[in-house]
């Protein structure tokens, strides 16, 4: 009988001996792979009626795409809120160094900070498609400074601001361009959160509400003006409360728009939130949670002081305050020691690998695939 | 006709495999040398629920079967006709079927072969029963408006030709075929019935596939079951050379 054909095609890798993601579950199958791009089988097999030219043993490992990490400051050294003169490379390095916690795209975050810095820094951090030189960069996340004073956590308090004179204005002249972003947190308690959250999500801006004291109504009202995502949920908001369940009740809430889900970051580091914590939200809404790191420049150092945006922060074993007083100022646990620790507290296995990413500007998120 | 009576599905399945596995392995096939197995037919492809998809996902991607010896009917092919001839004419082409592995529908029918088939017919195009339209109608969510009416199917006579056949018949809604099949005379109304003319026929069914049979066969047949036990204890490898 005849062999296979085409010695001009590329060659086809097959990983065996794995369990990939496939409708939300964890299956025991084999990836098929070609130039980059995974492959259907079945195609492959009755259509070109080709076989692997190369078999890779998993070794019964689980085989799953690349985690996506919506909020992370910076790492590595690396402030992302710095208005370095070559913000390009530390990017770049920061990229490069979280493909090995699992992370294949980011959106490089900046904190609450002066005009002059957004100025400078959002033009150097362009959208770009990742490789092995480094995970992609998917646009960058402002986490504020429209947000509540009283629940500002680790931002300084000088730099907040708010959009009550003129409203979406307020919003461009602070940031500069809004080229390069593609999340924005703001506190919707903040007068004229409406226009500018309708605004930003005309622009394919994926709105989030975090930092803010917002009771269930003012929320709500917010995903109804297009809001879509919850930044660190539980942290730097008003805590849940049963009669107001404030910013937490969107998990629950029955006055979103027809249709719509609301996402929301949580940080499984061990330190931000209870297991027990993850666990009500998990099981209140296991589709909407995503796994993020918001790692502060110190992830991958040592114990000591570091910079974040425009404040010091003392690092000590897994845990970061603001210098000098008990306040968490972000997490330096990376994203695999957050999906593992998300396992160790949910046990459930298929979920986590879903949660730890999501497509943005999309109202439902579709875990993509690895390349390479 | 050979009948081995397995207690229950799992039991039955594991011997049928083992004896395949037997089968192929004492024919020492090698390069040159194919063992040829035939499999009835089933629906059009580029379904979910699809003849190629059910064949990938329960027997070729668990093997390694070269793509270009595995020869599936094309429900979507422009000429029908064409393509049941082009393969009957594969199958003499591979010096035909060495064993014809093959299921009972409740009518009967071995394929598609429906009541009223002629016992010595080819591969053609063949419109389904509604009996076999009800019970596909559990892989199109029951919706019976979406199941396929037609479908390609071997003959029962491409089937004869085969040099060995084994049925495969389990769970009690199957008995009465199983019944008219073996114990009663060869009738078109229930094709698989024409293998009592085959020289090499063997079915394999657990317990409750046997309650419409009389005791007496029942009977006779387990008492073999140490001359069947033969076929497939010891159960070789491919690694002994034999």
């Amino acid at each position: 009988m005849r062999g296979g054909q085409g010695a001009a095609r590329a060659p086809v890798l097959q990983f065996t001996n794995c369990r990939i993601l496939r409708g939300r579950a964890l299956l025991r199958e084999d990836l098929w792979v070609r130039e980059g791009r995974i492959l259907d089988p079945e195609k492959l097999f009755f259509e070109e009626r080709r076989v692997a030219d190369e078999q890779r043993d998993c070794g019964g490992c689980i085989l799953a795409p690349g985690f996506i990490d919506v909020q992370i400051n910076g790492g590595f050294g690396v402030d992302f809120s710095q208005a370095a003169e070559d913000v390009g490379s530390g990017v770049a390095l920061v990229a490069q160094r979280i493909l090995s916690h699992g992370v294949t795209s980011f959106c490089p975050t900046l904190v609450t900070s002066p005009p002059e810095v957004y100025h400078k820094v959002l033009p150097q951090i362009p959208v770009k498609s990742g490789g092995p030189h480094g995970a992609g960069v998917l646009g960058v996340h402002l986490e504020g400074p429209f947000i509540s004073r009283e629940k500002r956590g680790a931002h300084p308090e000088a730099h907040l601001r708010s959009f009550e004179a003129n409203a979406f204005q307020d919003v461009l002249d602070t940031y500069g361009s809004l080229d390069n972003v593609c999340i924005v947190t703001l506190a919707p308690e903040l007068g004229r959160s409406h226009e500018v959250i309708q605004a930003l999500t005309a622009r394919g801006i994926c709105v989030s509400l975090g930092h803010s004291v917002a009771d269930l109504r003012a929320a709500e009202e917010a995903v109804q003006s297009g809001a879509s995502f919850i930044t660190h949920l539980f942290n730097a908001m008003l805590p849940f409360h049963h009669r107001d369940p404030g910013i937490v009740g969107l998990l629950t809430s029955d006055r979103l728009p027809p249709g719509r889900h609301i996402f929301y970051g949580m940080i499984a580091d061990g330190m931000h939130t209870n297991p027990a914590a993850l666990r009500i939200a998990h099981r209140a809404h296991p589709q909407g949670l995503v796994l993020v790191t918001d790692a502060v420049p110190a992830l991958g150092l040592g114990n000591g002081r570091h910079t974040l945006g425009q404040q010091e922060v003392e690092v000590d074993g897994l845990t970061a305050y603001v210098a000098g007083t008990q306040t968490l100022s972000g997490s330096i646990a990376p994203m695999d020691v957050c999906v593992r620790h998300f396992l160790q507290a949910t046990v459930t296995l298929g979920k986590a690998s879903c949660c730890g990413m999501k497509t943005l500007r999309q109202p439902c998120g579709e875990a993509p695939m690895v390349r390479n | 006709m050979r009948l081995v009576i397995l207690d229950n599905y799992d039991l039955a399945s594991e011997w049928a495999a083992k004896y395949i596995c037997n089968r192929i392995i004492q024919f020492k096939p090698g390069q040159d040398r194919y063992f040829t197995l035939g499999l009835p037919t089933g629906l059009p492809r580029n379904h979910p629920e699809s003849y190629h998809s059910y064949m990938w996902n329960n027997f070729f991607k668990h093997i390694d079967i070269d793509p270009n010896n595995a020869h599936i009917l094309d429900g979507n092919a422009a000429d029908l006709q064409a393509e049941c001839d082009a393969f009957e004419k594969k199958i003499k082409e591979a010096g035909g079927i060495d064993l014809f592995v093959g299921g009972i529908g409740p009518d009967g029918h071995i394929a598609f072969n429906e009541p009223g088939s002629s016992l010595v017919s080819r591969t053609r195009l063949k419109t389904l029963a509604m009996d076999t339209i009800l019970a596909n109608a559990k892989y199109f969510d029951g919706d019976l408006s979406k199941v396929p009416t037609m479908a390609l199917t071997v003959g029962v006579g491409t089937v004869m030709d085969a040099r060995e056949v084994m049925i495969l018949i389990t769970g009690a809604h199957k008995a009465f075929a199983l019944y008219k099949a073996i114990e009663e005379g060869v009738n078109h109304m229930w094709t698989v019935s024409a293998f009592q003319q085959h020289p090499r026929t063997i079915f394999v069914c657990d317990e409750d596939a046997t309650l419409e049979l009389r005791v007496k066969t029942v009977k006779y047949f387990k008492g073999l079951m140490h001359v069947h036990n033969k076929l497939v204890d010891p159960l070789y490898s491919m690694k002994e050379g034999k």
